[in-house]
């Protein structure tokens, strides 16, 4: 073959100053820029790019733009690889390597084209029909089936590329650069509008780009180019070529997923974002998105060669391709004829153009004639024969009611077959903002009605095919989208453009068969027109079942040529009419968005932020192992040498129940409560009462939901008469601070309250351990630390390793303990001096594990792993915590309900393990009886499970049934397949009479 | 992506709000004159409209104030914004 052996030597788009390398399957070839994968591989006469979805057979080129189902390729390789990509939209560029996807071995060979030759077992429904049984069967068959079909194949690895995301703000937004798109924005822009147009293309244009035609008396093209220049002038409109509009959402808030490097080679992205979203909010939307042609259904429609006629034109126009050398033309309205006389021009023999019209449109066919094309009113082609490229296409005359044949066949060898089955609207996005369509019987085919949003569509995207009429328009609705946002007259004048013949189709949805091919509606997922017809035999008549049941547009393209097709023939079929059937709802994103785009710049360390306390860096140094809390990074354990998880954690809790221990607590949260009603708010939103807390002392509260569950927990402390310092859990500081907040505006807004969150601008050390008042009395000479001048839950100001400090007496540990709370700007000071001075006890920094055993061995729960939103405090054993004399609280009508006091209530105990070193499996479910055959009854669980160092034996902590009177009974425990056994206990293992921690 | 603005900062992104449900919904009370039934309607029953709707809304990553949207379920055109408080428009009353 010779290079770009269907190339014409002049004409086109493209720079034939350049030539780029590139290879599809392995095998070399040149194009040029200008070109697309698709308009590159036909300048060099290839056609078949792929095997179909379920049948695998040849497929080819369809079309030249969005809607193209067939050229899907594998683009690129290794990390960068992208599957799916359509042919006709990615860009040439030196060095692309393009492969098929879903074919093997190849595309010329194809194994699975054995399930062609098996084609009348694979009916619509097929797998619903073959696979249900037996049911346990089914993950077999899912191995073979998803190796079987799926497209191209995602990246293994992480994907190296960068992408960007941006929000943008406009007057009008145009969605398309076509005539009536480019109109729209020049009369918006002039007003003085901000503008924003968008086009999916390299080049802005649309159908200007392959269309010939006059505008403003000059050829079209030329005013293409003044107009692209005007809009470059002005600084409040920005274009965005190769940028689609893929969603439109509520409130005119609009996707744009704009490819900036994708057409270039690897090698010249480097720094550069490859593609990027924007989301904007535009004031009023123009929807310009043109319309996509329809292929007709016909026996062996999906031959490659098989093409649209808009495609065959554009190829020849735009690129200066010939997509064969002797065509067939067949359409059922005129636009096609300006397809027949291009493509003679650009040196394809045209051999017939068959019109399903049986009355011709006179003045073209005479043109037609002239250039001697044979036009064939009244036919159709029937069926297109050949195997990896169509070889000659069938043309019979059509009864009158377009069901039945007459006459004789003629068989006429071709190369190309270009197919007009009449024009959709590119109603997506109209569709997504929530816009009513109707069917229009003029152009058979569905246009924009009622709107939803402040948008307004033009040009053949309503409809309106004829050039001057979408120019006039467009330039109307340009200016009074200006005129909406304060710009400019709301008057515009158009451009002037020759007037073409009104379009007039005949619909034949099914073309008659002649024999017993495959006639193709879905041509990516491989649905036929008899698929459809059988589906509605079986009952799936409504379009959203159909749509299900034979995947008819539920590909990658979303049915785009398809989609019109298949509900009409579904209404045939039904003896529905077109518009009682309507239409499935579209989806965003108009064409496929790579989740890269969609993540942007929130990947890796962006994608949540890390939130560190002050003494992180010297967590960090020591090697600590960090587990993430909410946001937070908190210490974990500080292994020594080689220790593991469990010997780091043994000698941590050792170290507090010996000697001193210490613990970064800064992540706890904190809000600071003040105002003349500040124990008003406490006593609504704890069980406890508040009034009577004296300044200088603390008090620990539980904080329930209005149904009377549990919901957060912590330590508040009198700081004075009308002052509080609240502590929450680590993970419910922002769900607890927004909960006071809405109990105080939207039901206590007269209360005079104000809260103010202060977890970060306190660090805190909490020391634990029967040496930590000796340190204390070391580092901070004017605080009291005795036990009566300074008991348990109160707290002091004063200074700590001369630093000033707001010292608590509280214990999450069960030893005497101190929180030394002092600005987040002297934590790390704090830590060091803290460190250096707790050396002659050995001190330990102990982290978050280590924590959990030591509150564990001691009973305490923790919100969130002894409870899950269904137990109360009663649950817990905490009812003294509930005020009995208090007149409200939040959770105290629930608390009230029935089925909180049943005694079976799943309530809080303790298990030891009848084997002391086995640890049980945290989530493990106590059965009622270990022999029971499943479904066995489960009667509670395990939440948290640990081995104790201290007691030199695993323990447990679960919620059991009725758990509190089973004290001593001993149950089975189920894990992973094992059970083992564990006696009941009080929740408490450790200190019951707390004379420790508040010694 | 819902622009609803914020009776005290203005027109703001969707993202920028938590819907917090139903508005106008009255805490039963004192709790021992509350029945079940009442207490059960009060937690868990609200309406669900198709059309226009009175909820709550918080600006919580902006002045942190709750507010009350009157919204078209239908359209999710935004009818109506007022403070905490103050009574629905007259027109939008369900």
């Amino acid at each position: 073959m010779t290079a770009q052996s269907h190339r014409n030597p002049t004409g086109g788009r493209i720079d034939r100053a350049r030539t780029l390398g590139f290879t599809f399957n392995g095998r070399y070839y040149e194009g040029h820029p200008g070109d697309t994968l698709a308009s590159a591989l036909l300048a060099n006469g290839v056609h078949l790019v792929g095997r179909s979805f379920k049948y695998h057979r040849p497929r080819g080129i369809v079309g030249s733009g969005a809607e193209e189902p067939n050229a899907l390729v594998q683009l690129g390789q290794g990390a960068l690889t992208e599957p799916n990509v359509r042919a006709t939209q990615a860009e040439l560029h030196d060095g692309l390597a393009a492969a098929s996807v879903n074919c093997w071995p190849g595309v010329r060979w194809d194994i699975g084209a054995i399930n062609g030759l098996l084609g009348g077992l694979f009916p619509a429904g097929f797998y619903y029909k073959t696979f249900m049984w037996p049911a346990r069967a089914w993950r077999a068959y899912e191995w073979f089936i998803r190796r079987a079909a799926g497209l191209g194949l995602a990246p293994r690895e992480p994907d190296p590329e960068r992408y960007d995301g941006t929000h943008a703000h406009c007057d009008v937004l145009v969605a398309g650069g076509g005539p009536a798109g480019l109109a729209a924005a020049l009369a918006a822009g002039r007003a003085g509008g901000r503008v924003i147009l968008a086009d999916e293309q390299a080049e802005i244009g649309g159908s200007l780009l392959a269309g010939g035609g006059t505008i403003d008396g000059r050829p079209a093209r030329a005013w293409l180019d003044d107009a692209t220049a005007e809009l470059a002038g002005m600084a409040e409109v920005r274009v965005l070529p190769r940028a689609t509009v893929f969603g439109y959402y509520d409130h005119n808030y609009l996707g744009i997923a704009e490819r900036l490097a994708d057409h270039l080679p690897p090698a010249e992205r480097a720094g550069r974002a490859r593609q990027r979203v924007w989301k904007v909010r535009a004031g009023r939307v123009v929807l310009a998105t043109g319309a996509i042609e329809r292929p007709l259904v016909f026996d062996g429609n999906d031959r490659p060669g098989v093409m649209l006629a808009t495609a065959a034109q554009a190829y020849a126009n735009r690129w200066a391709v010939r997509v064969g050398d002797r065509a067939v033309v067949v359409t059922n309205n005129d636009s096609a004829y300006q397809t027949a006389l291009d493509l003679s021009e650009s040196g394809v023999a045209v051999a017939l153009l068959a019109d399903l019209r049986a009355e011709v449109p006179a003045a073209l066919a005479q043109r037609l004639s002239r250039a001697g094309i044979e036009v064939a009113a009244g036919s159709a082609v029937v069926d297109a024969a050949g195997g990896t490229r169509v070889t000659s296409a069938e043309i019979r005359r059509l009864g009158a009611d377009g069901t039945t044949l007459e006459g004789p066949a003629r068989h006429v060898p071709c190369d190309v077959i270009a197919v007009s089955g009449g024009w959709s609207p590119a109603v997506h996005l109209f569709s997504q903002s929530g816009g009513r369509l109707r069917w229009d019987e003029a152009i058979a085919g569905f246009v924009p009605d009622i709107s939803r949003q402040a948008e307004v569509s033009v040009g053949a995207a309503r409809g309106t095919f004829d050039l001057a009429a979408a120019l006039a328009e467009g330039a109307r609705a340009g200016a009074a989208a200006a005129h909406a946002a304060g710009f400019g007259d709301g008057t515009a004048t158009a451009p002037a453009a020759n007037a073409r013949e009104v379009i007039a189709p005949r619909p034949v949805w099914r073309v008659p068969s002649a024999g017993r091919g495959k006639a193709f509606v879905d041509i990516q997922n491989d649905v036929t027109a008899a698929d459809i017809a059988l589906a509605a035999r079986e009952g799936y008549s409504a379009v959203e079942h159909l749509k299900r049941y034979t995947t008819t547009g539920m590909g990658t393209d979303q049915g785009k040529t398809s989609n019109v097709n298949a509900l009409a023939i579904l209404a045939h079929a039904t003896g529905t009419a077109i518009p009682a059937v309507g239409t499935t709802t579209f989806r965003p994103p108009y064409t496929p968005v790579t989740f890269g785009a969609l993540a942007g710049r929130t990947v890796g360390p962006l994608f949540d932020p890390a939130r560190l306390t002050a003494m992180h860096p010297w967590h960090v140094q020591a090697g600590t192992r960090f587990e993430d809390v909410g946001q937070w990074k908190r210490p974990w354990y500080y292994p020594r040498g080689s220790e593991t998880l469990h010997q780091a954690v043994a000698r941590e809790c050792r170290a507090v129940r010996t000697s001193l221990g210490i613990m970064d607590a800064s992540t706890l949260g904190k809000i600071d409560i003040q105002g003349p009603d500040a124990a008003k708010l406490l006593d609504l939103v704890y069980t406890n009462a508040w009034g009577g807390l004296e300044v200088g002392r603390c008090r620990y509260g539980l904080m329930l939901k209005e149904d009377g569950m549990v919901f957060d927990d912590g330590v508040t402390a009198r700081l004075g008469p009308q002052h509080f310092h609240m502590t929450t859990t680590t993970g419910g500081a922002a769900r607890v601070m927004a909960w006071l907040e809405e109990w105080l505006q939207t039901e206590r807004p007269h209360w005079r309250v104000y809260l103010t969150s202060v977890t970060t601008q306190w660090a805190v050390a909490a020391i634990a351990g029967p040496n930590a008042r000796r340190l204390m009395a070391e580092l901070c000479p004017n605080i009291a630390l005795d036990a009566i001048d300074f008991p348990f839950m109160a707290w002091r100001d004063g200074t700590v390793a001369g630093i000033a400090a707001r010292v608590f007496r509280v214990s999450f540990s069960g030893e005497s303990a101190f929180e030394i709370n002092v600005p987040s700007s002297q934590g790390m000071a704090l830590w060091q001096a803290l460190m250096t001075a707790g050396a002659k006890y050995d001190i330990t920094p102990y982290g978050t594990e280590a924590m959990h055993v030591l509150r564990a061995e001691k009973g305490f729960v923790i919100v969130g792993q002894e409870t899950d939103g269904t137990v109360t405090p009663g649950d817990l054993g905490m009812d003294w915590i509930v005020g009995k004399k208090k007149p409200d609280f939040v959770g105290r009508r629930g608390l009230a309900r029935a089925d909180c006091k049943r005694p079976d209530r799943k309530q809080l105990v303790g298990l030891l393990p009848q084997d002391p070193k086995e640890v049980l499996v945290e989530g493990a479910q106590i059965m009622a009886d270990a022999a029971a055959p499943p479904p066995v009854p489960m009667e509670g669980h395990v939440t948290s499970s640990y081995w104790s160092a201290t007691l030199s034996r695993s323990f447990a902590l679960a919620l059991l049934k009725g758990g509190r009177a089973r004290h001593g009974q001993t149950v089975p425990v189920h894990a992973y397949g094992k059970t083992s056994w564990a006696q009941v206990t009080e929740p408490i293992f450790y200190d019951k009479e707390g004379e420790k921690l508040r010694g | 992506m819902l622009l609803i603005a914020c009776p005290f900062c203005g027109p703001r992104d969707e993202t920028e709000f938590r819907c917090g449900g139903e508005s106008h919904i009255a805490r039963p009370g004192p709790a021992e004159t509350v029945s079940d039934e009442r207490w059960g309607d009060y937690l868990f029953n609200r309406a669900n409209p198709k059309g226009v709707h009175l909820e709550r809304w918080l600006h919580g990553h902006g002045c942190g104030q709750w507010f009350n949207v009157a919204r078209d379920t239908v359209s999710h055109r935004v009818l109506a914004v007022y403070r905490m408080g103050d009574p629905p428009p007259k027109d939008l009353t369900p």
